[in-house]
């Protein structure tokens, strides 16, 4: 008995549409069988809350009199792109200022970057702004310095080029040092190991062939509503499989996402410093899933136990782009606090933040619920999982 | 005189060594141990009350032997608005203070274990971890 995207939002639109987490569908499952729990259920929700580094956001700022054509642009001392149109920017998540002592103090704590200005903007607080042009005859000004608020601007757009990784590796340091690195800070010789992703919760591992996600489908982005733009840069997803050739869920697909940063919240869009490696931002994403038929309730219902991820040495293996990795450890392992590499038994943590993401699942559930949130059925599916996923390499 | 608090850290090869019997043998300290704590990394960690005239004498000798010695004149605290339960923190901290509650990973920080290392201040991405003074 197979659903439309239509009937289930006629549903909604009655009130009617049975929605429940992905948490949950795995109890209903378990409860009541997965062919009585697809016929049920009408939509699953997902979420996850990280960081997030390739973000960022369009500006367009509204033009000054006299006209300026902004050729070099800060935001609170942090430098945003300026090669389009005259008032038109990007800042990226991961910039810093240019006085920032980066790694020269090692390890850095780069208190305050590009997600910062895109938190503070979001709480609606008075940002600085100054930007230099080399006069035209149509854009004359040479300099402006100024104060606004993100209700002053015309246009801001949260476009992440790459969002909301399928699955992650959990990251160990194998060297005899402490490292700082984007998954957190590492004790030498294993001394934790850490994750990131929510697991059973996480939008991209409860759809792993791209059945119902694609171009335009409605999501949760920053406590708004978003879209899925395209994939994201790097997707290459797959299935993993251990040497016996058995299937431990997928990885390596990524999204590409766009909203309207002007009805976000400060909560789900978080500046973040990692010390010794940079800025970034921490980003809320909820994806709904239509249950369309059972196959897709099934990987939907896929449970912390049948998903898998990858243990990397950050030591050596990472930074050198060494091949391989130390085996596979499921996220209910992980989330138990310890777990075996190496013969050695080591403590584990999280870096993506599970309470948030079961918030997501929940407001998107509610909103769902409440009828404020329609499916969006995508005029183009993403590029399925490949047998074969071949990154470029830089040469 | 008043007794003095002290923050003391101990890398695993330090750890099993009897320095403390001798802060009390060879220096005459009163020592009351407030706070110990051995992670699975063999890191150890105590907070001790120490009275006695030799008092500086016998916190050289512990420096001298590699242990990490600071006045506990500080406390740390979570800023609640700012943590976004992550969990960065509890595989960094050394003594458990920051833990994960489970199966809901909320993180949970007890304060009473806390040794005021000062790791977290800086591991937190988010810097919800605050010194008071
Ligand atoms: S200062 Fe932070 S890391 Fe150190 S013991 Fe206290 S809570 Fe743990
Ligand atoms: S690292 Fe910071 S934000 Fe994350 S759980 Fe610990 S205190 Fe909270």
């Amino acid at each position: 008995m197979d659903k439309t995207y239509a009937e289930i939002n006629a549903k909604i639109k009655e009130g009617k549409a049975v929605v429940v987490t992905a948490a949950e569908l795995i109890e209903l499952v378990a409860e009541k069988g997965l062919a009585q729990a697809a016929r049920e259920v009408d939509v699953v929700t997902t979420g996850t809350f990280g960081p997030m580094c390739s973000s960022g956001v369009f500006l367009n700022f509204g033009h000054s009199a006299p006209r300026i054509k902004m050729h070099r642009l800060w935001l609170n001392n942090v430098p945003a792109y300026t090669g389009i149109a005259a008032v038109d920017a990007y800042l990226g998540a991961t910039e810093v200022p240019e006085d920032d002592p980066l790694n020269s103090t090692y390890p850095g704590e780069f208190w305050y970057g590009g997600g910062h200005v895109i938190q503070d903007l979001v709480a609606r607080k008075p940002i600085h702004l100054k930007a230099t042009g080399y006069g035209t005859d149509c854009y004359p000004r040479r300099k402006i310095e100024t104060t606004l608020t993100l209700d002053d601007i015309n246009e801001a757009v949260l476009f992440n080029p790459r969002n909301a990784y399928q699955n992650y590796n959990c990251a160990v340091n194998l060297s005899n040092r402490t490292i700082y690195t984007y998954m957190g800070m590492l004790k030498p010789g294993l001394g934790n190991a850490h994750y990131s992703t929510s697991g059973q919760l996480s939008p991209l591992l409860k759809d792993p062939y791209f059945k119902t996600i694609g171009l335009g489908t409605r999501i949760f982005l920053g406590g708004g509503i978003g879209y899925v733009a395209w994939h994201g840069t790097q997707h290459l997803p797959f299935i993993q499989r251990d040497v016996n050739g058995n299937e431990l869920g997928p990885s390596g697909g990524t999204l590409m996402v766009i909203g309207d940063l002007k009805q976000m919240d400060p909560r789900w869009l978080v500046g973040t410093s990692y010390l010794g490696y940079g800025a970034t931002l921490s980003v809320g994403i909820g994806i709904p899933i239509p249950i369309l038929n059972e196959e897709i309730a099934r990987f939907a219902a896929a449970a912390d136990e049948e998903l898998y991820a990858p243990i990397v040495d950050y030591g050596e293996a990472y930074p050198n782009r060494l091949p391989g990795n130390l085996g596979y450890v499921s996220y209910a392992q992980l989330k138990s606090g310890k777990i075996m590499v190496n013969g050695k038994e080591v403590p584990t943590a999280p870096l993506s933040s599970y309470p948030r993401a079961l918030e997501i699942a929940n407001l998107l559930k509610e909103w769902i619920q409440k009828g404020k949130f329609l499916l969006a059925e995508p005029v183009q599916l993403l590029p399925p999982p490949s047998d074969q996923p071949t990154p470029a390499i830089l040469k | 005189m008043a007794p003095k608090k002290v923050v003391l850290r101990f890398s695993a090869d330090i750890a099993d060594k009897p320095i403390i019997y001798r802060l009390v043998k060879d220096y005459d300290l009163i020592i009351n141990i407030l706070k110990a704590n051995v992670n699975p990394q063999k890191e150890g960690t105590m907070v001790l009350e120490v009275i006695g005239d030799l008092y500086a004498a016998g916190l050289d000798y512990l420096r001298r032997q590699g242990v990490v010695v600071q006045d506990l004149t500080q406390e740390i605290v979570r800023n609640e608005d700012l943590c976004t339960d992550c969990g960065a923190c509890t595989a960094i901290c050394p003594t458990g203070a920051l833990y994960l509650k489970r199966p809901s990973m909320e993180v949970q920080f007890d304060s009473d274990a806390c040794v005021v290392c000062y790791l977290c201040l800086k591991a937190c991405p988010v810097r919800a971890m605050e010194v008071r003074f």
